[in-house]
C-alpha cells in the first residue's frame, strides 16, 4: 500500500543523557511545544531519554512517532568519543580511572545512540522516523539564531564541552548558518567558570548562577579581587586579545579526572582552599566569585569583539550555558559593539532540542526561514510559553483531590485588584497560569510573586519560601512600557537576561562604610525605593513584560502599577530549592502548602493559606528534592 | 548494521583510521563487561562524557 503523504511535516528535537533533557516539537517548522523533562519527572536536571516531554509534544500536536518526518538529537555521539579517546591519549597514564569509568558507559549505551533513541522512541508509539545528530554547538547555534528577531546575525556560543567544540562564532543570514571559528575542549571558558564554581563550594552545573550572584559581594578594585584576578590570568589562563583562551591543564582535573580543579596547585595558587558546601561564606570567597566573573566578562566581551570583525553584524544572537550569565550580557549590551542582541531564553543543554529541531529543518531539509521580528514578542519563541496548560477543568479537579477552598474570579479584572492588594499587604503569592515556560526562568507562568518595595521581601522570600541561601538576589519583572523609569536599561529583557542598573532616580545613598560592612549587613541595607530586587551593586536580572506574549501577567503587575504604584514585582521561580519548577496544579498547591506561601493563584482561582486543610505528606519532602 | 555503517562513516569522515583498532579492542572488553556486571553508570561530575 502506497504511504500517505503527511500533510504536516513535524520534526521531533531531543537532548538527553547528559543533563537537562527535553523535547521539542516543530511542526511545518514553528514551534508547537517544547518542556524540559524534570518538569515532569520533578527531578532537577533529568538526564534520561525525555519519556514524558516527547509524550507531552507529540500529544499537543495531536501525533505520534509515526508522524514524524525526523528526529534530531543534540550532539554527534562519535565526534564526542573521539574526543575522549583522544584526550585520554593525549594525557596518558594520567587519567586512567576516569577512562575506565567512562568507557562502560560508551560501550553499553553511548556508541549505540541510533538504536538507543530507536528504542526509546518505540516506546513512545510505533514509527521509525529519521534520526539526525547536528553536532551540539550547531544546536545551541540553532536555537540562538532560527527563532531571533533577525534576518542576519553573527552568532556566539559558549558553554562547557559538546563534542569538540567549547565556543563557537558563527554567521546567520537567511535559512543559512555557518560556524567560522571553533575553540576547542580542554579549553572552555565555561569550565573555567564551573571550576570556580566547584572552588567557591557550590555544585557544578546548578551553582554557577550562585557564584553569579555571589560577584557583587566582592569588593571591586580591592588589592584582593586584583591578586585573584592576576593570579588567574598568569597562571591559569592564557586570555588571548580575540578571546580564544588556553587552560594551563597542570590546575585542572576534569579533562583526566572526576573533579574540577586539581586541589592541591589551586590552593597553592590561590591561597584559598576549596570552600565546603553550604558552610559560611568569607569575603574571600566573594572577591573570587568577583574576579571570576569580571574575567569570564572580558572574555565574552573579546568574543564578541571577534564576531563582530568576521562578520560585520550590527546584531548578535547567543546560546550555551555562559550565555546565562546575564550580568556579562548586560554589560555586552551596554558596552557594544552590537546594536541588538537576542539571546536563546533555553540557552543551556534543554534549549540544544529545539536547536537541532531547527538544525534539522533548516539545514538538514533546507527549509527556508522568515526573521521573525513582527511575531507577538518579536521573535519566534512565544514569551517561551510552550509548556502544558491546564484547563479550568483540571484545576476544579485538583482543588477537590486536596479538598482545597477556593474561591473563583468570573472577573479577571477582579482577581487582579485582589492579587494587587495582597501583595501590597507583604503577602507572596504563588501564580500559575497557562502554559509552562521552556528554559531555566520561570517568567509569570510558574512564578512566586511579592511587593518590591517591601523591605524584608527578599529575606522572606529566601529563608521562609525557597528556603535557599539568603544572599542571593531577586529578580523583577516590570511592564515593558514602564521599563525606563525604574532600570537604565534601553532594550527589552523578555527572559530575564539581561542585568542592568536599577535607576537612579530609585536609589537611595549608602550609608558610611558600607564596603566594609559583612555580607547580610550590607544585603540588607535599604539600596533603593526596590529593595527586594536591587542587588547589592545596584544591579537587576531584569524581566520585560508583554502584553502581546502573556496578556494575564502583564494585566496583573499593570493592576498593581494603577492600584498600588509600582510598575514591577518580584518574580521567582514557583520552587523550593532542588525542586525543578511545578508543572501541574497539584505541584502547585504542594509547593505552596510546604512553604509559607501566602495565597495562590491557580488560574482563575485564589486560594489564601489561611483557609487550607492541614497539609500532611509521609516523610520529610525535603529529602525528595537534593540539594542544589 | 546501523552501528557498523555510522562507525565507518565516522573514520572516513574524520580521517581517523588509527582509532578503529582503539574501538575494536574496547568493544571486545565490553562484551566481556556486559556479560559480567549490572549497570554502567557514569559518575556526575560535569557531564563531560
Amino acid at each position: 500500500m502506497a504511504e500517505t503523504p503527511r500533510t504536516r511535516r513535524a520534526i521531533l528535537g531531543i537532548s538527553a543523557f547528559y543533563h537537562d533533557s527535553a523535547a521539542v516539537l516543530l511542526v511545518d517548522g514553528k514551534i508547537v511545544a517544547a518542556a524540559q523533562e524534570e518538569r515532569f519527572t520533578r527531578r532537577k536536571h533529568d538526564p534520561d531519554f525525555p519519556h514524558f516531554a516527547a509524550r507531552y509534544c507529540l500529544a499537543e500536536a495531536g501525533l505520534s512517532p509515526a508522524d514524524l518526518e525526523c528526529v534530531a538529537f543534540y550532539d554527534k555521539p562519535y565526534l564526542k568519543f573521539e574526543r575522549l579517546l583522544e584526550t585520554y591519549h593525549a594525557f596518558a597514564p594520567r587519567g586512567l580511572v576516569s577512562f575506565l569509568t567512562a568507557m562502560p558507559v560508551w560501550i553499553r549505551e553511548k556508541l549505540f545512540m541510533r538504536r538507543m533513541l530507536k528504542d526509546e522512541l518505540a516506546k513512545l508509539g510505533p514509527g521509525s522516523p529519521e534520526i539526525m545528530f547536528p553536532e551540539h554547538h550547531l544546536s545551541h547555534a540553532s536555537s540562538a539564531f532560527f527563532p531571533s528577531p533577525f534576518e542576519e546575525a553573527a552568532v556566539l556560543t559558549i558553554d562547557g564541552v559538546g563534542e569538540w567544540a567549547t565556543t563557537t562564532i558563527g554567521h546567520g543570514k537567511g535559512g543559512e548558518l555557518s560556524i567560522l571559528r571553533e575553540l576547542h575542549f580542554p579549553h572552555s571558558l565555561g569550565l573555567l567558570y564551573s571550576a570556580l564554581t566547584a572552588w567557591c563550594g557550590f555544585k557544578v552545573n546548578s551553582g554557577e548562577y550562585k557564584l553569579m550572584g555571589l560577584a557583587p559581594y566582592g569588593i571591586e578594585g580591592s588589592e584582593r579581587v586584583e591578586r585573584f584576578r592576576k593570579i588567574i590570568l598568569d597562571q591559569m589562563v592564557d586570555l588571548r586579545p580575540d578571546g580564544s583562551l588556553l587552560l594551563n591543564m597542570d590546575y585542572f582535573d576534569y579533562a583526566t579526572g572526576l573533579t574540577m580543579c586539581r586541589a592541591d596547585r589551586f590552593e597553592a595558587a590561590l591561597g584559598l582552599p576549596q570552600r565546603a558546601g553550604e558552610s559560611d561564606i568569607t569575603q574571600e570567597y566573594m572577591d573570587l566569585a568577583l574576579a571570576i566573573q569580571q574575567i569570564t566578562e572580558e572574555a565574552v566581551f573579546r568574543m564578541a569583539d571577534t564576531a563582530h570583525a568576521l562578520t560585520g553584524s550590527k546584531n548578535l544572537v547567543m546560546a550555551g550555558g555562559v550565555a546565562l550569565n546575564c550580568v556579562a550580557n548586560g554589560k555586552l549590551l551596554k558596552r557594544g559593539p552590537f546594536e541588538n542582541i537576542w539571546i536563546q531564553p533555553a540557552a543551556g543543554d534543554a534549549g540544544g532540542a529545539l536547536g537541532a529541531a531547527l538544525a534539522a529543518w533548516h539545514i538538514g531539509l533546507s527549509q527556508p526561514r522568515t526573521a521573525h521580528a513582527s511575531e507577538p514578542g518579536g521573535d519566534m519563541m512565544q514569551g517561551a510559553y510552550l509548556g502544558p496548560v491546564f484547563s479550568s477543568g483540571d484545576i476544579e479537579r485538583t482543588l477537590r483531590r486536596f479538598s482545597a477552598p477556593a474561591e473563583k474570579f468570573a472577573d479577571f479584572d477582579a482577581l487582579c485588584s485582589r492579587v494587587s492588594a495582597l501583595l501590597a499587604g507583604g503577602a507572596a503569592v504563588g501564580w500559575f497560569q497557562g502554559r509552562m515556560e521552556y528554559g531555566p526562568r520561570a517568567l509569570g507562568g510558574r512564578s512566586i510573586l511579592g511587593d518590591p518595595r517591601h523591605g524584608d521581601m527578599q529575606k522572606k522570600l529566601n529563608l521562609k519560601i525557597k528556603y535557599r541561601e539568603g544572599f542571593r538576589p531577586f529578580a523583577p519583572s516590570v511592564l515593558e512600557e514602564h521599563m525606563a523609569e525604574c532600570f537604565d536599561l534601553d532594550a527589552t529583557s523578555p527572559y530575564m537576561l539581561l542585568v542592568a542598573p536599577v535607576a537612579e532616580s530609585k536609589r537611595k545613598p549608602l550609608p558610611e562604610g558600607y564596603w566594609t560592612r559583612p555580607m547580610y549587613e550590607r544585603l540588607y541595607v535599604e539600596r533603593s525605593e526596590l529593595p527586594a530586587i536591587t542587588h547589592v551593586d545596584f544591579s537587576a536580572r531584569i524581566q520585560s513584560v508583554s502584553r502581546a506574549t502573556n496578556p494575564r501577567y502583564w494585566q496583573l503587575i499593570d493592576t498593581f502599577r494603577r492600584e498600588q504604584g509600582c510598575p514591577v514585582v518580584v518574580n521567582t521561580s514557583f520552587n523550593v530549592r532542588g525542586e525543578p519548577i511545578v508543572c501541574t496544579p497539584a505541584d502547585a498547591y504542594a509547593c505552596f502548602m510546604r512553604t509559607e506561601m501566602d495565597a495562590l493563584v491557580l488560574g482563575d482561582w485564589l486560594l489564601v493559606k489561611d483557609n487550607q486543610p492541614e497539609w500532611r505528606e509521609e516523610g520529610d519532602w525535603r529529602a525528595k528534592f537534593e540539594l542544589d | 548494521m546501523d552501528f557498523l555503517r555510522d562507525l565507518w562513516d565516522f573514520l572516513k569522515v574524520r580521517k581517523k583510521f588509527w582509532l578503529a583498532p582503539i574501538i575494536l579492542v574496547l568493544l571486545l572488553f565490553g562484551a566481556l563487561i556486559v556479560l559480567t556486571s549490572g549497570s554502567a553508570i557514569a559518575p556526575f561530575i560535569y557531564t563531560l562524557f
